[in-house]
């Protein structure tokens, strides 16, 4: 109920935020250019309007995700916002969970807007089918892991420096596999152990990637589906749980 | 069982590069009775609302113990038990006073006719009604102030800790402020202040506490601390020169002298006679003569230059 009460209102600040609303309609005005796009090109209209089109909702998707993330808590503490809360009946962790829930939310909506656009746009063409859906499905499940990431890092640190770390985990999380090759490669052990230390403690994001596979017609299993959510959906608790612990003990001033 | 026991409290904030750090409270001791209105009074960064924030586990102590009716201050349940109004309140501007208050009583648990019969008599005692369906941000300092005390009160706290209440209004919402808190006090309640408005303080608490060099120099009952006879009188007149007048031999201090009229300050019973005399020998006009008690202002100039 709590919980639920500051998710309530992060969503409500975000869905008053006019900010949100611009990146709503740069999704809307991207999904229409991958049309305009296709129509350039000869044959692989479809391929082309379901590349763009996915590439957009992961795009706007992790831009909300990062941009709004990392402001969640710090400007709770930046405006005072947080004397009030902090000293009503409420657990840190509550406050840390609502932000997060509240972000979660407004990412559920935005990619439902967007995903519908795109459905639209193809049903339009008779292009629709099921296996967008899976691609989509994954794409969120790694929104809410970033979503988490930038949450870790804005409850110590400023929104440029959390925003700086998350896209530098994104970016990293999505070459992982780049890691591996590195750490074989490297000369020093001091940089082999580097590679695999950071290969096994940052999340293998390429593992939620799959629009690829959609959109080239590749048919994705149920199984990489389910192991995909359940992988990102264990790294989130252990993130968002290490951001609870580091918020614990924090001094507001 | 008192309402807030401090003991022994130390915080210290860290520099740049947390090399240097600078020790704010020094050892704190406080207790709060329930049902008085204790004012903590001191000067800008003498640590009154560094004190406030570790009672409310907004900040945490580098040593010492807090404890609020009887329970540790980190205690989730005792916060529901108390009411905050922070200094300079910043709330969410997006929200209007209803949904403001609305969001403070979902925090506490409270059904929904529940909040609303709360936010409704809360928006009523702050004289915020008609102003409700407004976004804060629209809000002048003085109306934030009120809607940031309904939000203390929508639980219906026993313990009400207010920083700075009174800053950023105008002399009607003082006045009215003012009320608020001496009402809080005859429901039973128990009010902790800060303030460095020494007319509110004085006018309002049973106690005060000064605090300097991070710890509380003078704490006491009003009454206690300020002695109740006349110290001084101030006598104003026209006429005679003072110079003149100190010829008949008295104690006095010339406090100003503009044009023809006079103000002398006395501190003597007897030397106040002679004056009063002399001004009348040589023909002067006795405009007023006050005298003067012991004041919180006094104590407090007294206390914070000693």
């Amino acid at each position: 109920m709590k919980v639920l009460a500051i998710a309530l209102n992060t969503f409500r600040e975000a869905i008053r935020d006019r900010i949100l609303y611009l990146l709503l309609v740069f999704a809307v005005l991207l999904i229409g250019a991958s049309r305009v796009l296709s129509m350039l090109t000869v044959g692989s209209e479809e391929k082309i309007v379901k590349d763009i089109g996915l590439a957009a909702i992961s795009l706007f998707g992790t831009a909300t995700a990062v941009f709004v993330g990392v402001g969640l808590v710090f400007k709770e503490i930046e405006k005072r916002t947080i004397y009030t809360l902090v000293s009503k009946p409420i657990v840190r962790s509550q406050f840390i969970l609502g932000k997060y829930l509240g972000l979660v939310i407004v990412l559920a909506v935005n990619v439902s807007v967007m995903t519908a656009f795109l459905y639209g746009l193809l049903l339009v063409k008779g292009w629709a089918d099921a296996s967008m859906a899976g691609a989509v499905f994954l794409t969120f499940v790694e929104l809410l892991l970033v979503t988490a990431i930038a949450i870790l890092f804005s409850s110590f640190s400023t929104p440029i420096l959390s925003s700086l770390f998350t896209v530098t985990v994104y970016v990293i999380g999505h070459l992982s596999w780049g890691l591996q090759m590195l750490a074989e490669r490297a000369e020093g052990a001091l940089g082999r152990g580097l590679c695999h230390a950071l290969y096994w403690v940052l999340p293998n994001l390429e593992r939620l990637n799959v629009r690829g596979m959609v959109v080239h017609g590749t048919p994705v299993p149920a199984e990489q589906l389910l192991l995909g959510a359940v992988y990102g959906v264990s790294y989130t608790v252990i993130v968002l749980a290490l951001a609870m612990m580091l918020f614990r003990k924090r001094d507001f001033l | 069982m008192s309402v807030l026991a401090i003991e022994g409290l130390r915080k210290s904030y860290k520099g740049h590069l947390s090399i240097t750090h600078r020790e704010v409270i020094r050892g704190l001791d406080l207790v709060i009775e329930s049902g008085e209105v204790f004012g903590l009074l001191g000067q800008n960064g003498a640590g009154k609302t560094t004190t406030i924030k570790m009672i409310l586990s907004l900040i945490f102590p580098d040593a010492g113990t807090i404890r609020i009716f009887g329970e540790p201050s980190t205690s989730v349940e005792v916060r529901a038990r108390v009411g905050f109004l922070p200094e300079n309140p910043f709330f969410y501007e997006y929200l209007t006073g209803h949904e403001f208050l609305d969001f403070y009583g979902r925090l506490f648990g409270f059904p929904r006719a529940e909040r609303e019969r709360r936010s409704k008599a809360m928006l009523e005692r702050v004289g915020m009604t008609e102003r409700a369906g407004m976004p804060l941000r629209k809000y002048s300092k003085g109306m934030l102030q009120r809607i940031g005390m309904a939000q203390a009160l929508i639980n219906d706290p026993e313990f009400v800790i207010l920083d700075e209440p009174m800053s950023g209004l105008d002399p009607i919402g003082r006045r009215e402020f003012r009320d608020i808190i001496l009402d809080l006090k005859a429901r039973g309640k128990t009010v902790f202040f800060s303030s460095h408005i020494l007319s509110d303080a004085e006018a309002i608490c049973d106690r005060v506490g000064i605090l300097k060099d991070g710890r509380i120099a003078t704490c006491g009952r009003l009454a206690d601390l300020l002695t109740p006879s006349v110290k001084s009188w101030e006598v104003t007149f026209s006429g005679p020169a003072f110079a003149a007048l100190q010829l008949n031999g008295f104690g006095g201090k010339l406090l100003s002298a503009r044009g023809e009229e006079s103000l002398v300050q006395v501190t003597d019973e007897g030397d106040l006679a002679r004056l009063i005399d002399s001004i009348r020998a040589q023909k002067g006009r006795l405009i007023a003569v006050s005298g003067h008690r012991d004041t919180l202002e006094d104590l407090y100039l007294r206390e914070v230059a000693r």
